[in-house]
C-alpha cells in the first residue's frame, strides 16, 4: 500500500440545465479511482453548487497510480429516472508522482461529455502521499520525470545519456467490440477514452521502469502514438530517450554550482539546457561551415518477395550488404580511429544506439552523416494476445535493424534525431522510422572510470563554444581533445564516413570554416540546427508535396502496389526539396520529416523541413533548365524564359533569406578588421591542394550546377512545383524547427494556433499532376492564411511550422497544422541586452579566434588527407551501392549523371554559382515594440502554448510534468453545430481549454512542446454524424519573465540551490 | 473543395473590423466584399479565397462566443477562449453597443414578441440589417430582463451585471426606464426628438422622480416613479386653481423677465395658457396613461406654443428659471419641494427638447 490519493471536490460552476422544468440542476459527483467510487451529496437546484466534499481517499498500490487516471463524474440526480450524467473530467495524476513535479493538483477543470462538449467546470483538489518505501522503485517507476521536449529540458543539465527506450502495449479497441452494438456512442467513446487513458499510463510505468534499469531517471523526447488498426486492435507505443539529469540552479548565474560528487567533474558538463531561449547560431559573416549530407532510403527492390513467409507481412527491409565492413577501421587518423572505437564501444551495448533528441549538450554531437530511413508496408492481423505483442515489437525490430545498417554505412555509430511513424488504411500498415546518422562524444555515454580517464585527456584542450562562454558557463563544452579538435561551428557537418568509401556519390570540399575536414555540397538532417552552427542569413520552411494515385486493392497485392510505389514517391520528394533548397540558395535542411500516408486510391507524401545556407558547406549551384531540341526557336525562348525566372528567384531569395555567398567576402578583403585578413591568408597558403579539388569539380560541371531536363515531365512538373511556391510576405519568415537562424530578439508576444483543411476530390479521375496540384495548392493557401491572421504581429516567424497530412476517406486530404507565430523587434537587433545581439556580436568575434586557432595548427593528419581525396574521384567510386537500398541522395547522383551526359553534349556548362551582393532585406514593414501580452486581471490564469520547448524573454523554473491527454468528441447534430468546421472548431478550442485549465490546476503557465499527435476526423453529412478524435501532449512548466527573474536574482540564490538539492532526492 | 477549415489560436484572435460586420448583420460574403473594399488585399497581399476563409473562421468565433456574451460577466471566467481582458471588455462594449435610430424605434415599446416581429419594419425604416435589429432588440429585451426585478441604482445594476462603460448603461437605463413606464415616443409630433434627447430626459427622471432618487435604500426600484411623488403632485393644481396665486406668479415672471429677451409679449400672453398646461401635467401624473402621455404632453402644451412664438433656447431657459424660482416667493404657496423636484426636471427636459 505504498500510496494514498486524496481528492476533494470543491464546487461547479457554470453546470448547464438539466431540469427544463425548473431550469436548474441537481448535481453531484462521483470520485472513481481503480474499483473504488466515492459520491458527493446531491447540491439541489443551482447551477453552481457548493459540495464542500470531505477528502476522498484512496489507499493504492503506487504501479496502479501510474497506470490509471482518476475518473470524476458530474451527476444530475434524479428521484424518478436514472441519473443523468452531466460529464467527465479525467486526472493524469502522474506528476504527482515525481518529487520534482507538482505537488498538488487544484483549479477549475472543465466538465467534459464527448457528446456536448464541455458542460460547466468543476474545482478540484488532488494530492497524493507516497509512503517512505525504499523498495517502491522496484516495482513501480513512479519518480521517473518524462519530458516531450526533445532536448535537455532548460533547467536540468544532462550527466548522461543512457539511450533509447521504447515500448508499446496492445488491445482491442472497444469501438469494435461487440458490445459496441448495443451500447450509446457515449458510453463507446467514454470507454476508448478511458482505455487510452490506461495504456498510455501502463506504457508510461513500463517505460519508467526500463529507465530504472538503465540507472537514468528521466525521459527526456518521450513520443508516445496511437495506432488505430480498426478491427486488429489499437496499439499504444512510445519512445524515448533514457537520461540522468540533474537540476540546476534556475539562476542566471550558474557558475557557483553546489554539487555532489568531484567538483571537478561538475565543471566540465556542459550545461546545456541553460542557453537563453532563441539563442540561434549567428553567423561569422565571414565564415563558411562545411557539411555534409545524405541519407540512406530503403524502400528495396527485394520486396519483390510477395507472398513470402506464412505470415502476411510484406518486409521492405532489405538485407544490404553495404554497411556490414563499416569504415570505422578505415579512418584517417589513428586518433580518431581510437576515439571511435571508444564511443563506438559505449554505443554498441546498446541495441539501438537511437536517441530522440532533436538538440544536443554541446560537444555532444561531433558529426553528422545525414538522414537514414527506413519504411515497411505490413497487413495487419488481429491482435491475438495483447499480452504478447510480439508481432508489432517484431516490425519496429526490424525496421531499427534496418536504419541500424543504414548508419553503419555511413560510418556512423548514432541516430539522432530519431522517430517513428505509421500510417494507417483498412489493413495496410506503413511503418516509418527516420533519423540522423552521427557520430556522438562519448562523453556523456561513458560511466565510471572509462569516463574519468577521457575527462583527463583532454583537458588540456578545453574549447570553448560561443554560447557557453557568453553564458558564463563553466568553459566546458566540446573539449573533444582527444577527438578531432572539430571547431563547434562547423564541426558537425565534417564527414564521418570515409571519403575513400562513400556510400553514395556525393562531391567532397574541404570545408569552407576549418578548410581542414571535408564536408558535402549539401547536408539533410532531422535533428534542429546545432546552437553553435554557422549560418549565413536566415533559414525558411520548405516542403516537397507529392500526390501519386493508385489502384484499388486488397491484401497483399495492395501492399506490394504501395510497396512498388515508395521508392519513387521518395525519390521525387527528394528531388522537389533539392530543387527548391537550390532555389533559396541554400545548402542544408534541418528538421526533415517526411510523412508518407496512404490511402485507398493514393498515396500522399509530405517533407517539411528548414532549409539553411551553412556556411561550412560550399554555395549551392544553381539550376539550370536544358531542353532536347534545341532547333525549335520558340522551345529555346520558352526555356530561356523560364531559366530567367528561376535565376531571378535565386536572386530574390537570396536577397530575401540574407544569404550572401562567402566566397564573396573572401575576396573582398577590404574589411577593416584585422583577422580575417590574416586568416584568408592562410587560407590562401594552404589551399593549393584544394584547389585542385575544386577545378576537378568544376570539370565535371557537378558542383554549381544543377540540371533540370525540361523534356522529362517530371522536370515540368518539377519546375512548376519550384516557381509556384508562393514568397512569404514581407515581415515574415517560417521554419519548421525550434528556432530561426539569424533572428534572436524575441518579444514575449507568441500565438500558438492549430489548422486543420480537409479537402474533397470532386473529380474521380484525376490524374497526378491534376493531384499535385490540389495537394500543392491546400498546403500553399494554408500558409497564406497564416500569414494573412497573423499579420498583426509582424515581423514575426512561424516556428516549428508542423504539417501533418492524412486521407481519412477515399476522396478527402485532410492538411493539419501546428505552429506558433513568435515577434521579434526588428530594429533591435544590435542593442538587445544579453541574449541578443550582443552574444551574436561576441560569437562572431570569437569565432575569428577559433578560426585563428584552426589554422594555425595545421596537423599532418590533415594535410594528408588532403592529398588523398585530390586524386580521389568522389562520385565514380561509389562502392556497394545497393540499388534496392535507395540512398537518399541517389536522387542527386542520377541527377548528375544526366548532368554530365548533357553538359557534354551541348559542350557548355554554365555556373549559375551567384555572387550578387545582396543588400540586408527588404521588409517594408517594421514595427516598435511590441507589448507584453501578459495580460492580468482576468479571472482565469493565462496560459501560454507552445510547440517549441522554450518560451521567449522568459526563464522555465519548473518542469511540473507531462501532459498527455485524448479526447474523443462526437454529435449526431453536426448540421445545428456549425457543420464540420463548426465541429471541429468548438473541438480543437475545447481540447485547448482543457489542456490549460489541467496545466493551470498544476500550477503552471504554460505548456511547451506541445503538439497535436492525432487528430482523427470522421463524418457522415448524410446522418448528420461526425466523429474526431484528437491526442495532444506537452510539458507542463512554470516560467518567470526575464525582467522580473532579474530583479529577484539576488537574494533567493540559497533558496533556490535548496530545492534544487532537494529535488535529488532519489 | 474545401470541405473544413478551421484555424484556433490559443489566445483567440478576433479581428475588430470582422467583428463589426458580424454585429452589423453582414452575411460572410458581404463582409467579405466590405473588406475587399476596404483595400485589404493589396494592403496585406491576400487573395479572396484567404479572405473568405479568414471571415468564415472569425463568424463561427464570434458565434461560438455570442453564447458568453449572453452574460458578460461569465466572459472573465470561463475557460473556452484566452481572451485578454481588453479585448473582453471591446467585444462586451461591441456587442451591446446600438444604433440610436433603432433605439428611438423600439422607445417605449413593450419588449415582447410582438414587438420583435415587427423589426423588419424597422429594419426597413433604419437601413439596419434584420440580423443586427434582433441582435440589438434581444440585448434590450435582456438587460430589461435582469434588472427589472433588482434593487438599487439602475445605471449601476447594469453596469454590473453587463460590464458596459458608463455612458452605454445609461443608454441602456433609459430604454428600459422608457419600455418600463411605456412612454409614447412614437407619434408624429413626437418625431423631430432624437434617442439621446429622451435619454437625457430618462436620466432626469431616475435621478430625480424615481424611489431611488429619494432613498436607495428602498426596497423599491429605480425603474418606477415614486408614487408618493406623484400622489403630492397634484398640489400644485393650486398654482392654477387660485386666481390669485395664477396672477401673482405670472406679475413675479414678467417683472423679472421683461426688457430681457425679444418676446416678452407673447409670453406675458401666454403665461397663464402655459403655466396650466405645465402645472396640469403634473396633477394627471398619477394615472399610469397619463404618465405615458408625458413627452407628448410636453411637447403640446409647452413647446409648440413657444416655437410658434419663435422663442429661442435662451428665451425658454430663462422663462423656466423665473417661473420655478418665482413660485417660491408666492405668499400662499407651500409645495416648494415637491415643485422644484418637479420642475428641475420638467426644465432640463423641456430644454433638451427644444430644438429651434
Amino acid at each position: 500500500m505504498p500510496g494514498k490519493l486524496k481528492a476533494k471536490i470543491v464546487a461547479g460552476r457554470h453546470l448547464p440545465v438539466m431540469d427544463r422544468a425548473s431550469d436548474l440542476t441537481d448535481a453531484f459527483v462521483e470520485v472513481k479511482f481503480g474499483n473504488t467510487t466515492f459520491k458527493t451529496d446531491v447540491y439541489p437546484k443551482s447551477l453552481n453548487p457548493q459540495w464542500n466534499s470531505e477528502w476522498f481517499k484512496f489507499e493504492v498500490d503506487d504501479e496502479d497510480l501510474q497506470d490509471e487516471p482518476l475518473q470524476i463524474t458530474v451527476l444530475d440526480h434524479d428521484t424518478y429516472s436514472a441519473n443523468d450524467a452531466i460529464g467527465k473530467v479525467y486526472i493524469d495524476i502522474d506528476p504527482l508522482l515525481c518529487s520534482e513535479a507538482a505537488t498538488v493538483i487544484s483549479g477549475w477543470l472543465p466538465i467534459y461529455d464527448t457528446i456536448h462538449g464541455i458542460r460547466g467546470e468543476i474545482n478540484v483538489l488532488v494530492k497524493v502521499d507516497l509512503f517512505n518505501d525504499l523498495n517502491r522503485f522496484r516495482q513501480s517507476s513512479c519518480g521517473i520525470k518524462f519530458f516531450c521536449t526533445t532536448s535537455v529540458p532548460r533547467c536540468y543539465r544532462a550527466v548522461m545519456v543512457h539511450g533509447f527506450v521504447e515500448e508499446l502495449v496492445v488491445n482491442e479497441d472497444p469501438e469494435y467490440q461487440w458490445i459496441d452494438r448495443i451500447r450509446t456512442p457515449r458510453a463507446s467513446n467514454e470507454a476508448r477514452q478511458r482505455l487510452i487513458f490506461l495504456m498510455s499510463g501502463e506504457l508510461q510505468r513500463k517505460i519508467g521502469l526500463k529507465v530504472l534499469e538503465m540507472g537514468g531517471n528521466a525521459v527526456v523526447g518521450y513520443l508516445q502514438c496511437f495506432d488505430l488498426e480498426g478491427e486488429s486492435g489499437l496499439v499504444v507505443r512510445a519512445i524515448g530517450t533514457a537520461c540522468t539529469l540533474e537540476k540546476i540552479s534556475t539562476l542566471p548565474s550558474t557558475a557557483t554550482q553546489p554539487s555532489n560528487s568531484s567538483p571537478s567533474k561538475d565543471m566540465k558538463e556542459p550545461v546545456f539546457g541553460e542557453e537563453a531561449p532563441g539563442v540561434p547560431l549567428s553567423s561569422g559573416p565571414p565564415t563558411p561551415l562545411r557539411a555534409q549530407t545524405f541519407s540512406s532510403f530503403s524502400p528495396s527492390k527485394s520486396y519483390s518477395r510477395q507472398s513470402s513467409s506464412s505470415d502476411t507481412e510484406l518486409s521492405l527491409t532489405p538485407k544490404t550488404g553495404m554497411g556490414s565492413g563499416g569504415s570505422a577501421g578505415k579512418e584517417a587518423g589513428p586518433l580518431k580511429a581510437l576515439l571511435r572505437q571508444q564511443t563506438q564501444s559505449a554505443l554498441e551495448q546498446r541495441e539501438y544506439p537511437f536517441f530522440t533528441l532533436t538538440s544536443f549538450p554541446s560537444g555532444f554531437l561531433l558529426h553528422v552523416g545525414g538522414v537514414v530511413s527506413a519504411r515497411s508496408v505490413k497487413l495487419l492481423d488481429r491482435i491475438h494476445n495483447p499480452d504478447e505483442p510480439e508481432t508489432r515489437d517484431a516490425w519496429w525490430e526490424e525496421i531499427r535493424q534496418e536504419i541500424k545498417s543504414h548508419v553503419k554505412a555511413l560510418g556512423c555509430h548514432a541516430v539522432v534525431g530519431y522517430s517513428e511513424s505509421t500510417s494507417i488504411c483498412e489493413e495496410v500498415c506503413i511503418l516509418s522510422a527516420s533519423g540522423t546518422a552521427a557520430i556522438l562524444s562519448s562523453r556523456f555515454m561513458q560511466d565510471g572510470s572509462l569516463d574519468v580517464e577521457h575527462r583527463l585527456s583532454r583537458q588540456p584542450v578545453v574549447f570553448t563554444s560561443g554560447a557557453d562562454r557568453v553564458e558564463g558557463d563553466m568553459g566546458s563544452s566540446a573539449s573533444l581533445g582527444f577527438e578531432e579538435v572539430a571547431p563547434p561551428g562547423c564541426g558537425f557537418c565534417h564527414i564521418p564516413y570515409d571519403e575513400l568509401n562513400i556510400p553514395f556519390p556525393a562531391q567532397l570540399t574541404y570545408c569552407y570554416c576549418c578548410r581542414r575536414n571535408k564536408v558535402p555540397d549539401v547536408l539533410f538532417t532531422t535533428i534542429d540546427l546545432p546552437t553553435e552552427a554557422n549560418v549565413t542569413g536566415k533559414g525558411c520552411l520548405i516542403q516537397a508535396r507529392l500526390c501519386r494515385t493508385k489502384k484499388k486493392g486488397q491484401g497483399e497485392g495492395n501492399a506490394t502496389a504501395i510497396s512498388n510505389l515508395l521508392p519513387f514517391l521518395e525519390y521525387e520528394l527528394h528531388t522537389q526539396l533539392m530543387n527548391k533548397l537550390k532555389l533559396r540558395g541554400m545548402n542544408a535542411l534541418f528538421g526533415l520529416r517526411i510523412q508518407i500516408s496512404v490511402g485507398e486510391t493514393m498515396l500522399l507524401g509530405l517533407a517539411s523541413a528548414t532549409g539553411v545556407y551553412l556556411t561550412a558547406l560550399p554555395s549551392p549551384g544553381g539550376i539550370q533548365i536544358a531542353g532536347k531540341t534545341p532547333s525549335d526557336i520558340t522551345y529555346e525562348q520558352h526555356i530561356s524564359n523560364m531559366q530567367k525566372k528561376i535565376n531571378d528567384t535565386i536572386a530574390k531569395n537570396k536577397e530575401l533569406f540574407d544569404v550572401n555567398p562567402p566566397e564573396v567576402v573572401e575576396e573582398i578583403i577590404g574589411s577593416p578588421i584585422p583577422e580575417p585578413r590574416q586568416r584568408s591568408r592562410l587560407f590562401r597558403s594552404h589551399s593549393e591542394s584544394s584547389d585542385e579539388v575544386s577545378e576537378l569539380d568544376l570539370s565535371h560541371g557537378k558542383k554549381d550546377t544543377f540540371v533540370l531536363e525540361i523534356d522529362d515531365t517530371d522536370a515540368v512538373e518539377d519546375i512548376h512545383a519550384l516557381l509556384t511556391d508562393s514568397p512569404t510576405p514581407p515581415g515574415f519568415y517560417s521554419c519548421n524547427t525550434e528556432i530561426m537562424p539569424g533572428i534572436q530578439n524575441w518579444t514575449s508576444a507568441i500565438q500558438m494556433f492549430t489548422s486543420v483543411r480537409v479537402f474533397r476530390l470532386n473529380n474521380a479521375n484525376l490524374t497526378n499532376q491534376g493531384l499535385n496540384k490540389i495537394f500543392t495548392d491546400l498546403c500553399e493557401n494554408l500558409l497564406k492564411s497564416f500569414y494573412f491572421k497573423l499579420r498583426s504581429l509582424t515581423p514575426c516567424c512561424l516556428c516549428h511550422l508542423n504539417f501533418t497530412v492524412a486521407i481519412p476517406e477515399d476522396e478527402l486530404i485532410q492538411v493539419a497544422v501546428t505552429a506558433v507565430a513568435m515577434s521579434f523587434d526588428k530594429d533591435q537587433a544590435l542593442e538587445n541586452g544579453r541574449h541578443g545581439g550582443e552574444k551574436t556580436q561576441i560569437k562572431a568575434i570569437h569565432e575569428n579566434d577559433e578560426q585563428l586557432q584552426f589554422n594555425l595548427e595545421l596537423n599532418p593528419d590533415s594535410t594528408k588527407g588532403l592529398a588523398d581525396i585530390s586524386g580521389s574521384h568522389p562520385s565514380a567510386k561509389a562502392p556497394s551501392v545497393d540499388y534496392s537500398s535507395f540512398a537518399d541522395r541517389c536522387s542527386s547522383w542520377i541527377e548528375q549523371l544526366r548532368l554530365k551526359a548533357h553538359t557534354m553534349r551541348r559542350g557548355s556548362i554554365k555556373t549559375t554559382s551567384s555572387l550578387e551582393k545582396n543588400s540586408p532585406l527588404p521588409e517594408g514593414r517594421s514595427r516598435s515594440l511590441r507589448s507584453n501580452r501578459s495580460y492580468s486581471g482576468g479571472s482565469v490564469a493565462v496560459v501560454k502554448m507552445t510547440p517549441l520547448s522554450f518560451i521567449p524573454g522568459a526563464k522555465i523554473i519548473k518542469y511540473l510534468g507531462i501532459i498527455n491527454m485524448f479526447f474523443i468528441r462526437e454529435t449526431t447534430s453536426l448540421r445545428e453545430e456549425g457543420g464540420v468546421s463548426g465541429f471541429l472548431h468548438s473541438f480543437i478550442a475545447e481540447v485547448f481549454a482543457m489542456v490549460r485549465a489541467h496545466v493551470a490546476a498544476l500550477g503552471g503557465n504554460a505548456v511547451v512542446s506541445y503538439s497535436m499527435k492525432e487528430c482523427v476526423f470522421m463524418e457522415n453529412p448524410n446522418k448528420n454524424q461526425a466523429q474526431c478524435l484528437i491526442n495532444v501532449s506537452g510539458d507542463a512548466v512554470i516560467f518567470v519573465q526575464e525582467s522580473e527573474l532579474e530583479a529577484t536574482s539576488v537574494q533567493p540564490q540559497s533558496a533556490t540551490t535548496q530545492t534544487s538539492n532537494g529535488g535529488e532526492g532519489t | 473543395s474545401v470541405e473544413l477549415d478551421v484555424f484556433v489560436g490559443n489566445t483567440t484572435i478576433m479581428d475588430k473590423e470582422v467583428y463589426q460586420l458580424w454585429l452589423n448583420g453582414y452575411t460572410v460574403n458581404d463582409a467579405v466584399k466590405v473588406r475587399i473594399d476596404g483595400g485589404i488585399m493589396e494592403e496585406c497581399e491576400a487573395s479572396v479565397e484567404v479572405l473568405l476563409s479568414d471571415t468564415m473562421d472569425q463568424y463561427r468565433t464570434f458565434q461560438m462566443c455570442e453564447r458568453l456574451l449572453h452574460h458578460p460577466t461569465k466572459l472573465a471566467n470561463q475557460l473556452l477562449f484566452q481572451i485578454p481582458p481588453d479585448r473582453q471588455a471591446m467585444l462586451i462594449e461591441r456587442y451591446y453597443a446600438f444604433d440610436d435610430a433603432f433605439a428611438r424605434e423600439v422607445l417605449g415599446k413593450k419588449l415582447s414578441k410582438g414587438t420583435k416581429k415587427d423589426l423588419d419594419d424597422v429594419s426597413a425604416k433604419t437601413n439596419i440589417t434584420l440580423k443586427s435589429c434582433r441582435r440589438q432588440f434581444d440585448n434590450f429585451k435582456r438587460v430589461f430582463k435582469v434588472v427589472e426585478e433588482l434593487k438599487g441604482p439602475l445605471v449601476e445594476n447594469i453596469r454590473q451585471h453587463f460590464l458596459l462603460p458608463d455612458q452605454l448603461a445609461r443608454d441602456y437605463a433609459a430604454v428600459v426606464f422608457f419600455a418600463n413606464n411605456r412612454f409614447e415616443t412614437g407619434k408624429k409630433k413626437l418625431q423631430y426628438l432624437t434617442f439621446q434627447d429622451f435619454a437625457l430626459c430618462a436620466g432626469q427622471l431616475i435621478n430625480n422622480w424615481t424611489l431611488g432618487a429619494v432613498d436607495n435604500m428602498m426596497e423599491d426600484m429605480d425603474v418606477d416613479l415614486d408614487k408618493e411623488f406623484l400622489q403630492d403632485l397634484k398640489e400644485l393644481k393650486i398654482l392654477i386653481t387660485d386666481k390669485d396665486l395664477l396672477d401673482q406668479h405670472k406679475s413675479l415672471v414678467c417683472t423679472a423677465l421683461r426688457g430681457k429677451t425679444n418676446v416678452f409679449t407673447e409670453m406675458e400672453a401666454n403665461f397663464k395658457n402655459l403655466s396650466r398646461g405645465l402645472v396640469n401635467i403634473a396633477a394627471k401624473l398619477i394615472n399610469a396613461k397619463d404618465v405615458r402621455d408625458f413627452f407628448i404632453d410636453l411637447v403640446e402644451k409647452f413647446i409648440e406654443p413657444c416655437r410658434s412664438d419663435r422663442w429661442t433656447s435662451i428665451d425658454v431657459n430663462l422663462y423656466l428659471t423665473h417661473y420655478t424660482n418665482s413660485a417660491h416667493i408666492l405668499d400662499t404657496f407651500k409645495h416648494h419641494s415637491v415643485w422644484t423636484r418637479y420642475m428641475g426636471v420638467i426644465k432640463s427636459c423641456i430644454l433638451r427638447m427644444y430644438h429651434e
